[in-house]
């Protein structure tokens, strides 16, 4: 019997539900901790990161209609798909360099964290909404909405943790995100793709594009439907972001790649994370007396 | 076409007009989107696109408040940008008069279908009677439909007969003859309907695909089918007659495609609104999106464009 050829992944990017390849056709190398070819990874471009977005909106408005409670079962099932697979997903972290213990640590980090969302759905609403004190005949109460298409950003540094604490506040209350992974170390983000497609999530509501930063910052400050911005970049696309965004009217939420960020620690999730990224709408409604 | 059961009649036609090379125009059709129009090309592609639409709108709850919107968004497709005004407006003959009040005397014409629209399933005496209201209620343009039935089985003549009636009765308007292609099944029935159609109207009249109203509507397969048979015709006799797909054309992208197929067969001089339109309601905010686009530079999110997105 002969020698059993190697069978090769190609690494896509989940979109949309599916998994795609750039429109442009170009990828970009990607090296393993020795050095070593691993994988050509998509680089997308600006009508990739179009085209994402159009599947968001669709995918939108039926995430934010599910019940709080629905959500919550859905990302808690997110998580199971990763805790089953946590080996595979370290190997992905270990490419970039990442030992085994640090990477393990990671992943059980993230799976934590998406649980930690879960269990918010249906409980922030009733922390963030309120009954408001009025001097008229009126019944004043504020609910909040999700904004829409969220962009997110996320650092070389923990590329799978810091990916899944930036996505996760965005869709725990509807929102949906088009994601940029790392750029160095994209893989945990491919395989986390993997992943969410086969969990119970809707397509279109997380879209994960792989490509040079600096090539798709410029169409995420300006692209008039996305309505926030929450990641961790550079000096320099922190003030392009900016501009973009006072441009088209979105929300920016940005750290600092320069600064080094304890994403395990507890305050790196919770109400304010979500708070961060929805609408309050507040409705006066006459009362009798 | 499956000639052997088909009434004689259609064995005669196609000795005469030749039948269609289905392949061929599959494969014709297929290279049309690889085609790269940018920058200074697409933006002339799109404007031109919006002065060939005919903005639609053709449903049991239209209301005359809903045809005045649609006539304000006609003549001016976008508050900013220099976004030319569509070709016309295309309602039912009960709208005609409420569209006569914003769009008579602008360069925004009224197009209106008649003659049972869709089925065509009507007395001919009631069919016309439905156009010269139109007209006299100020439609510049009837869309009528041909009498399928007629054609399926073979009577021709019948079939060309209501058309001529339909000229007759639609005066100083233009006529457009819808085939409804989905209906007709193979390409060489379009084609052969196509020409039945053209020996019967005058220069510049239009033949349509669809009503829009069914499964299926405008493919690039039909309109390359009609577009040829057009050529032929032209070719054949000097008479030019003008070309409109409907139904299914929703983005800018698709409307640039069909403009191809246009300008590689039939030619510049089919490049206008005079002798090419789109029937579409959904396809003007994606023209005007994707032209606000090249002029700020940035993606634009739907809610600009009178478009429900639900906040999404």
């Amino acid at each position: 019997m002969s020698a059993r050829l190697t069978i090769t992944k190609t690494p896509k990017c989940y979109v949309g539900g599916a998994f795609i390849r750039s429109e442009s056709g170009r990828v970009f190398e990607l090296k393993d901790q020795k050095g070593e070819f691993f994988a050509n990874v998509p680089l997308c471009s600006r009508k990739d990161l179009r085209n994402a977005v159009e599947a968001a909106a669709k995918a939108g408005p039926g995430w934010a209609k599910r019940t709080a409670f629905n959500r919550g079962q859905i990302l808690y099932r997110v998580a199971e798909m990763i805790e089953s697979r946590v080996e595979e997903m370290a190997e992905a972290l270990m490419l970039g360099g990442a030992t085994k213990v640090e990477a393990t640590k990671e992943v059980v980090a993230a799976v934590d964290r998406i649980v930690h969302y879960a269990g918010w759905t249906d409980k922030y609403e009733a922390m963030l909404g309120s009954v408001n004190p009025v001097a008229s005949a009126h019944f004043n109460f504020t609910v909040t909405e999700p904004m829409g298409i969220i962009g997110v950003l996320a650092p070389d540094e923990r590329p799978l943790l810091a990916l899944v604490s930036l996505i996760l506040p965005a869709i725990t209350s509807g929102n949906c995100v088009v994601a940029l992974a790392s750029e160095a170390r994209p893989y945990p983000a491919i395989l986390l793709g993997e992943m969410l497609a086969v969990s119970d999530l809707p397509g279109g509501v997380v879209n994960l594009l792989t490509g040079k930063r600096a090539e798709l910052v410029p169409t995420f400050a300006t692209h008039e439907h996305l309505r926030a911005i929450s990641g961790v970049v550079n000096a320099e696309q922190r003030k392009a972001l900016r501009l973009g965004a006072a441009e088209s009217v979105k929300r920016v939420r940005l750290g600092k790649a320069e600064e080094a960020v304890d994403w395990e620690a507890e305050t790196m999730q919770g109400l304010e994370e979500i708070r961060a990224l929805v609408e309050c709408k507040t409705t006066w409604h006459p009362v009798g007396g | 076409m499956p000639v052997a059961k088909s009434p004689p009649s259609f064995r005669r036609l196609f000795d005469d007009i030749g039948t269609v090379d289905a392949v061929g125009i599959e494969e014709r059709v297929a290279k049309y989107g690889t085609r790269s129009v940018k920058k200074g090309a697409k933006v002339f592609g799109l404007q031109l696109a919006v002065t060939m639409v005919d903005l639609t709108t053709l449903e049991g709850k239209d209301t005359p408040g809903k045809v005045a919107s649609l006539c304000q968004k006609a003549l001016r497709p976008h508050d900013v940008g220099e976004i030319p005004p569509t070709a016309a407006v295309c309602v039912y003959p009960a709208m005609v008069r409420h569209a006569a009040k914003h769009v008579k005397g602008t360069a925004v014409r009224i197009a209106s279908v008649a003659t049972a629209f869709p089925s065509g399933q009507a007395p001919l005496k009631t069919r016309l009677a439905e156009v010269r209201a139109a007209v006299a209620d100020g439609a510049d343009e009837i869309d009528m439909v041909i009498n399928r039935g007629a054609f399926l089985s073979g009577e021709f003549g019948l079939m060309q007969d209501e058309i001529a009636a339909v000229v007759e009765a639609s005066g100083a308007a233009t006529l457009k003859v819808i085939l409804e292609t989905s209906e007709l099944e193979t390409y060489d029935n379009i084609r052969a309907a196509s020409f039945l159609a053209m020996r019967v109207i005058r220069p510049n009249d239009f033949i349509k695909t669809s009503t829009g109203k069914t499964s299926a509507n405008a493919t690039l397969g039909n309109n390359q089918v009609m577009l040829e048979a057009i050529r032929d015709h032209f070719l054949e006799t000097g008479v030019p007659i003008a070309m409109k797909p409907a139904g299914g054309i929703r983005t800018a992208k698709q409307a640039l495609t069909f403009l191809i197929a246009v300008k590689e067969t039939l030619g510049d001089e089919w490049l206008n609104n005079g002798r090419y339109r789109f029937g579409a309601s959904a396809l003007l905010n994606d023209l005007v999106r994707q032209l606000e686009k090249e002029r700020t530079g940035a993606y634009q999110a739907p809610w600009n464009f009178s478009e429900a997105s639900e906040g999404y």
